[in-house]
């Protein structure tokens, strides 16, 4: 890596790790840990739908399974959260490999519907069921205050550096995954599964790696919003629009870059913020229209995203001979 | 006397009731070239689609090395040893020419620095070592035909199936793919090649086995299909 | 006849009403993607804003919704054309990831379009001409029901019409099957996409203004459409009009079917089941293209 960006991630770096002391007051602080919230499921998210190019638009059914596992396990057993963090995760990857298994075969448009109605109908049973709290939801316990309980009552602190912590591990599996084979892979997969195949890629296997990945992080991401917010419903861990929300953050800031869902998550709560500010209140539609008009012009004028835009104006500065990426011909779904 | 490296025996491929493939019998012996030809619509993709796994005969078989190769899957292909070049090329237009390659490479070694070193040498042996970064979509037709050829390679085949890669070519590119295509075979890998450039493997061809209509008509060295009025019946439609 | 008969047999008619209306708005949704491979996430809203001009025409003008029917379609044709020539023009060649974003960006911006401008109070056409109740034997229908779903045969019905039996039609469907063909024939494939999705929405909207004389009318009842009708393309098959309407009879019937056996709060895990089952079993559905 060239010492100009080392130089710059690490101050990212230092910046990030110096905030807290930096804003004025606890609700920007707030405001930052829900930003790194998204931005980690949002890089959660691009493994298997920007690199592995399987789009799915039912991701908070992993979130959702991450929160509602380490909650019950917690409630009915007194689990540590640490753990269910962790059970959550591989209850997430177990999911995910029984929807991806059928589901694979599936292609664009057929797969992503299939996301969307596989979580929707999670969120429908979960709604309908009393054991999980049903539509009202689950309460976590004030009580257990400290790191061991994973509750922090007096200050959010704490929970900043967790989240951090927890984006920087989802970043380093991004990476890994990026640099390994498993990297080089997906990207055959997602440009040329037919290609792919032809040198020996089994396309299942590698998608259902994907999803294993992507779910576990996710999930992880879900239980820390269950410790956070001490109070979970299906409304806000297994909604479609949450699953909109986490893939359109990877979109804004670039699929298949690993800082894009960040740039992304920064971009895009900085936008509901000031339109919730600027327009008042989410009763009167004009935080949608901007949300709206803000989806369709980056789908239509930059489908790179922000870091794909910067990186193709990088590449044009260097010189000609650089190509940009080639879009699909007619009838490719 | 050993088993040929493949041997095809009765395939017949259909599709509904459209016969592609009708009972097909060939060999190919390790290091050889084998030209694969007919008018078009001879069934000659069908049977190359066959042979990589990409379709499943409705009868026949096909043998590797003396062993069936029963529900083969292209990936199942590719593991053991069949590699294919595509008519429409089909390289990853995202990744550069290095990397490309490296997917292929990376069949045999899962370790990003041995793949590269290997694709690396197959970049080399097409010559287009000097392209290593750019990406795939910002290159000619042609070169990409050899780039597909060097991420073939780059699997370490047993046998190549090369579909037309010399189609659109101009004489000295195809001069250059012929070369290329001698190297391949002197490397110890066997070559199918499906052609329409008669000139181009008429001199290389060990035999050449000519479909017409999903049938076999003919199969034998290059002078005798020459002369052979079957053939030249085939092409001329009478 | 038993009672639970006779229960039986009413819901299974209601089913068939209400799947009319469904196979109505899958038909639109079908003819977009039938030619030009864009599933358009936004189709729901088109229905919205269907109800909302019979809305306005009964609240200011006291015009009836059937009266104003056709306006309500030519209104939403114009307006899906236009969104073609501004918006979806831009993207036929796009990656999949784009196409579904920016139909997904107009799902969002003409809800919160319709919140701000008209509040997202829930309204209602109280008086219509088709309003009350109607017995057929001994089986009890609501007379806006009864019309909405005769409306929708004869709006599915002209569209069949005109694919088949028109010289544009034929023209459309030849874009459907192969664009490349179409466009070496002659034909304005632009002006066939701008058709196909202005087909599409005058066939959401007339849904819209048939549910208006029964169904509540608010900026988010899109949302209760959309997931129906893409299940309902699904199992009709994508591309095939025909199929859409048998479809939208069959998930009607499971709809209800579902919320008699199970609960109304499982109508939609029940539809979407179906809509797994036919991708991974019948991916060309009832009587798509293989």
């Amino acid at each position: 890596m060239p010492a100009a960006k080392r130089v710059a991630l690490l101050a990212v770096l230092a910046l990030a790790v110096a905030l807290p002391w930096l804003v004025a007051n606890p609700s920007q602080l707030n405001f930052a840990i829900l930003v790194l919230m998204i931005a980690q499921a949002g890089v959660a998210w691009n493994i298997l739908g920007g690199y592995a190019g399987q789009v799915s638009l039912g991701h908070a059914a992993f979130y959702g399974i991450g929160a509602y596992t380490s909650t019950k396990l917690l409630l009915a057993w007194g689990l540590s959260p640490w753990l269910g963090m962790l059970a959550g995760g591989l209850v997430a990857v177990a999911f995910a490999l029984a929807i991806g298994w059928p589901c694979f075969r599936l292609k664009g448009h057929y797969f992503a519907m299939a996301t969307i109605a596989i979580a929707e109908i999670l969120q429908i049973v979960v709604t309908n069921t009393d054991a999980m709290g049903g539509a009202v939801g689950l309460q976590l316990p004030f009580a257990n205050e400290g790191w061991a309980g994973f509750v922090f009552n007096r200050s959010k602190l704490p929970y900043y550096y967790i989240i951090l912590a927890l984006l920087l591990v989802t970043l380093s599996a991004s990476r890994l995954i990026e640099r390994s084979f498993l990297g080089y892979y997906f990207r055959a997969i997602k440009d040329e599964p037919d290609a792919a195949r032809s040198v020996g890629i089994d396309l299942t296997r590698y998608k259902l790696a994907a999803i294993a990945a992507s779910s576990f992080l996710t999930a992880l991401g879900g239980s820390f919003y269950a410790q956070k917010e001490l109070y979970i419903d299906p409304g806000s861990t297994l909604a479609t629009s949450l699953s909109i929300k986490i893939a359109l953050v990877a979109i804004l800031g670039g699929v298949g870059t690993l800082s894009g869902p960040v740039v992304g998550a920064v971009i895009l709560t900085a936008i509901e913020e000031t339109t919730r500010t600027v327009f008042g209140g989410t009763g009167r539609g004009t935080d949608l229209i901007v949300y709206g008009l803000l989806i369709i012009v980056v789908a239509v004028f930059y489908p790179a995203g922000v870091v794909g835009g910067l990186r193709d104006l990088g590449r044009r500065w260097r010189g000609p001979g650089a190509a940009r990426e080639p879009l699909p011909a007619e009838g490719e779904r | 006397m050993t088993a040929p490296l493949l041997a095809v025996t009765n395939l017949t491929k259909r599709f509904g009731g459209l016969s592609a493939n009708e009972d097909v019998s060939f060999a190919v012996e390790e290091r050889e070239i084998v030209g694969l030809i007919g008018p078009n619509g001879a069934g000659k993709t069908t049977l190359f689609n066959c042979i990589a796994g990409f379709h499943a005969p409705t009868s026949g078989s096909i043998a590797l090395g003396g062993e069936p190769l029963a529900r083969l899957t292209p990936e199942a292909a590719a593991r053991r040893g069949i590699a294919r070049t595509f008519q429409i090329v089909r390289s990853f237009p995202s990744l550069t020419a290095l990397d490309n390659v490296t997917v292929g490479a990376m069949l045999h070694r899962k370790r990003v620095d041995a793949a590269r070193e290997r694709a690396r040498e197959a970049l080399a042996f097409v010559g287009l070592a000097s392209r290593a970064n750019t990406p795939a979509a910002a290159m000619t037709v042609a070169e990409q035909k050899r780039l597909e050829v060097a991420r073939a390679l780059a699997t370490e085949p047993k046998l190549l199936l090369l579909d037309e890669v010399m189609a659109g070519l101009n004489p000295a590119e195809i001069g250059e793919a012929v070369e290329l295509v001698l190297r391949i075979r002197d490397r110890g890998v066997a070559c199918i090649i499906v052609e329409h450039v008669m000139e181009a493997i008429m001199p290389i061809a060990h035999h050449i086995v000519v479909l017409d209509a999903g049938r076999k008509i003919a199969d034998g060295p290059p002078e005798a299909i020459a002369r052979d009025p079957a053939v030249i019946a085939a092409y001329l439609g009478s | 006849m038993s009672p639970s008969l006779e229960i039986l047999i009413q819901t299974l008619a209601s089913g068939v009403l209400i799947g009319l209306i469904y196979a109505l708005v899958a038909v639109g949704l079908t003819m977009i993607f039938g030619v030009m491979d864009i599933v358009n996430f936004s189709h729901g809203e088109f229905l919205m804003l269907g109800m909302y001009s019979s809305f306005w025409g009964f609240a200011l003008w006291r015009l009836d919704p059937m009266f104003t029917l056709p306006f309500t379609a030519l209104l939403l044709f114009a307006l899906g054309a236009a969104i073609y020539h501004v918006v979806i023009r831009r993207i036929i060649r796009a990656p999949m990831l784009s196409q579904i974003f920016t139909t997904f960006g107009l799902m969002i911006l003409f809800r919160g379009l319709a919140q701000f401008l008209w509040k997202p109070d829930f309204r209602s056409i109280d008086h219509s001409i088709v309003e009350g109740k109607v017995a057929l034997g001994w089986l009890q229908f609501g007379t806006p029901q009864l019309v909405a779903g005769a409306g929708a045969i004869v709006v599915t019905g002209a569209v069949w019409w005109f694919l088949q039996r028109t010289r544009v039609g034929a023209a459309l469907e030849a874009t459907a099957a192969d664009r490349e063909a179409a466009a070496l024939m002659g034909i304005d494939v632009q002006r066939m996409f701008a058709l196909a999705w202005g087909i599409g929405a005058a066939c959401a909207g007339v849904a819209g203004a048939l549910l208006s004389t029964f169904f509540p009318i608010f900026p988010e009842v899109g949302a209760n459409f959309i997931l129906v009708a893409f299940v309902t393309v699904a199992l009709g098959g994508f591309g095939s009009v025909a199929g859409a309407f048998w479809a939208g009879i069959i998930v009607g019937i499971v709809e209800v079917l579902g919320g008699f056996l199970l609960g109304p709060q499982y109508k939609l895990a029940l539809v979407l089941a179906l809509y797994l089952l036919v991708v991974l079993l019948r991916p060309r559905g009832l009587l798509g293209r293989a």
